[in-house]
């Protein structure tokens, strides 16, 4: 089989890795099953990431790989090889918080914090596919193309879903996705 | 989860060998139902091959006869996004947009979304509780146990649960085809005979072999697919698998239906057609309620509730006429 294949079975079974995290190059050596969330978090002490259910279900994990926003707890640290990831901890520039994360704390958007790194990296990637023009399951006509004027509440609370908030903080955190979306 | 080896693919043919040799080895693309069946160790591979980087297989392109090819890989997002699947089969966008999150849409792919294992907490309980499509001959803890979520069609005493994809319902409304490349080649599975009932082999989901790579699904242009919706109930609104859906296409005739394509899921263990229905909906008005409702009951004569789905008898064809009355008012 392949190149990697044969290497990784030599030694301790861990392989080498290399991805742009935060805009740095980080070179490191996993188990194939590490999952991205726990390579971020043990191996690059990278813990704005939170390990919340593990499966998939509460989006505290959420990260964004490529500039797309994913579950670092649902997919496997190797196969991400030379790509770029970006944590809450790459948002901020020159000490200065990102206006995202400004706005919920302007707004309370949240109470215990644990789901909030998930939250603010879903809201920013959001942001981007409305952008884009994609539809939503609360979009009315998924025929027509989605202008990033239509992104209502009942839009951000759909696009919103995979972010589970304990504190039930969801009404401060839609504000101020609003409040940052109106900024941008 | 277990340990096991990685490696990437570079090539389909190299690919699909492996696999047919080695009952061990597992594709991997999204990963976000395979990694979710290792942790709870529903599934053990031994290696895993990352298919992300076979070339040519994450494209959507409209084909010459107005058709669409969608490749295996192509993710949920980018299918749900795509302009020409937002027209021609907004049904298809629907039923994308309705299943999971916007975070898990990025990352699972379209082949990975038609062979996700169900959704019943038996067969996903870490316990090892008995399961005969998780370790067959153990028998189904569902089938007197707790089976609201559970089939009402097609069902058998070995096995009891629903396939729990949204876009595999749209599918097989639209009958597109999933294209497998195999040991011999390449071949075109229709979608509604690509998954199985269970019968007493539960552990089988779909007819797939091994050395089975899926390539791409086709959608055929269908005159029915502009006029199309996806209704899915669920106990909470967002981010929840289906309690029931419909996936319905219409084509009118005046205010009559021409032909109608309609298909449910959380109702069998395979997306499940509604054929009769589909007949008797035929020149029936769009505006007669009680005819639309008739029609679509000749589908349920054969339903069979489980102890606690009864309520999903009424739900579906609620549901079902629904989804064709939204449809029907976009023709």
């Amino acid at each position: 089989m392949s190149e990697s294949d044969t290497e990784e079975r030599q030694g301790d079974g861990r392989v080498h890795l290399s991805m742009m995290v935060n805009g740095a190059l980080r070179s490191l050596k996993v188990e194939p099953r590490m999952t991205l969330l726990d390579a971020l978090r043990e191996e690059l002490g990278l813990t704005g990431p939170k390990k919340s259910c593990d499966r998939g279900e509460c989006g505290a994990c959420t990260v964004h790989i490529e500039g797309r926003r994913v579950l670092s707890c649902m997919t496997l640290a190797v196969m991400h090889e030379g790509k770029q990831i970006t944590t809450i901890e790459g948002l901020e520039r020159d000490g200065r918080l990102h206006p995202l994360q400004e706005a919920f704390i302007e707004h309370d958007g949240f109470q215990c914090g644990f789901c909030t790194s998930g939250q603010i990296m879903s809201a920013l990637a959001m942001i981007q596919e409305a952008k884009a023009g994609w539809p939503s399951a609360a979009t009315a006509d998924v025929t027509k193309r989605f202008a990033p004027a239509d992104l209502s509440e009942a839009e951000i609370r759909e696009r919103m879903s995979g972010n589970l908030c304990r504190c039930s903080c969801y009404p401060n955190i839609v504000d101020a996705v609003v409040d940052a979306t109106r900024r941008s | 989860m277990h340990p096991f080896t990685y490696s990437r693919a570079a090539d389909p043919a190299a690919a699909i060998a492996a696999h047919a040799q080695d009952s061990h080895l597992a594709f991997i693309a999204g990963g976000t139902d395979l990694l979710g069946l290792m942790k709870d160790r529903a599934a053990l591979p031994d290696r895993l091959l990352d298919i992300n980087a076979l070339p040519d297989m994450a494209r959507i392109e409209v084909l010459r006869d107005g058709g669409v090819r969608i490749g295996a890989l192509a993710r949920m997002s980018d299918v749900a996004a795509n302009e020409e699947i937002r027209r021609r089969f907004p049904v298809i966008a629907e039923s994308l947009l309705f299943a999971a999150s916007g975070q898990l849409r990025n990352m699972a792919s379209m082949g990975g979304n038609i062979m996700q294992r169900t959704r019943c907490a038996y067969f996903r309980d870490e316990d090892d509780l008995p399961c005969n499509k998780r370790k067959p001959g153990s028998g189904c803890a569902a089938r007197h146990g707790l089976n609201r979520l559970h089939a009402i069609f097609g069902w058998s005493d070995e096995c009891v649960a629903t396939h729990p994809s949204d876009v595999a319902v749209a599918l097989s409304a639209l009958d597109a085809k999933v294209v497998v490349r195999g040991r011999n080649g390449e071949r075109s599975i229709s979608f509604t005979e690509f998954h199985r009932l269970p019968g007493n082999t539960p552990d089988r989901d779909n007819v797939l072999d091994r050395g089975d790579l899926i390539v791409a699904i086709e959608v055929p242009d269908r005159i029915e697919g502009r006029a199309s919706h996806y209704l899915k109930l669920r106990d909470r609104e967002s981010y929840e698998f289906a309690l029931v859906s419909a996936a319905a296409a219409v084509a009118t005739n005046g205010s009559r239906i021409g032909s109608v394509r309609l298909a449910m899921g959380g109702v069998a263990h395979k997306p499940w057609r509604l054929t009769a229905a589909e007949s008797a909906l035929r020149g029936v008005s769009l505006d007669d309620v009680q005819a639309l409702r008739t029609a679509i009951a000749t589908s349920f004569v054969d339903a069979r509730p489980l102890a606690h789905n009864t309520f999903k008898i009424e739900l579906a064809q609620r549901v079902a006429l629904r989804a064709v009355q939204i449809a029907g008012a976009r023709a």
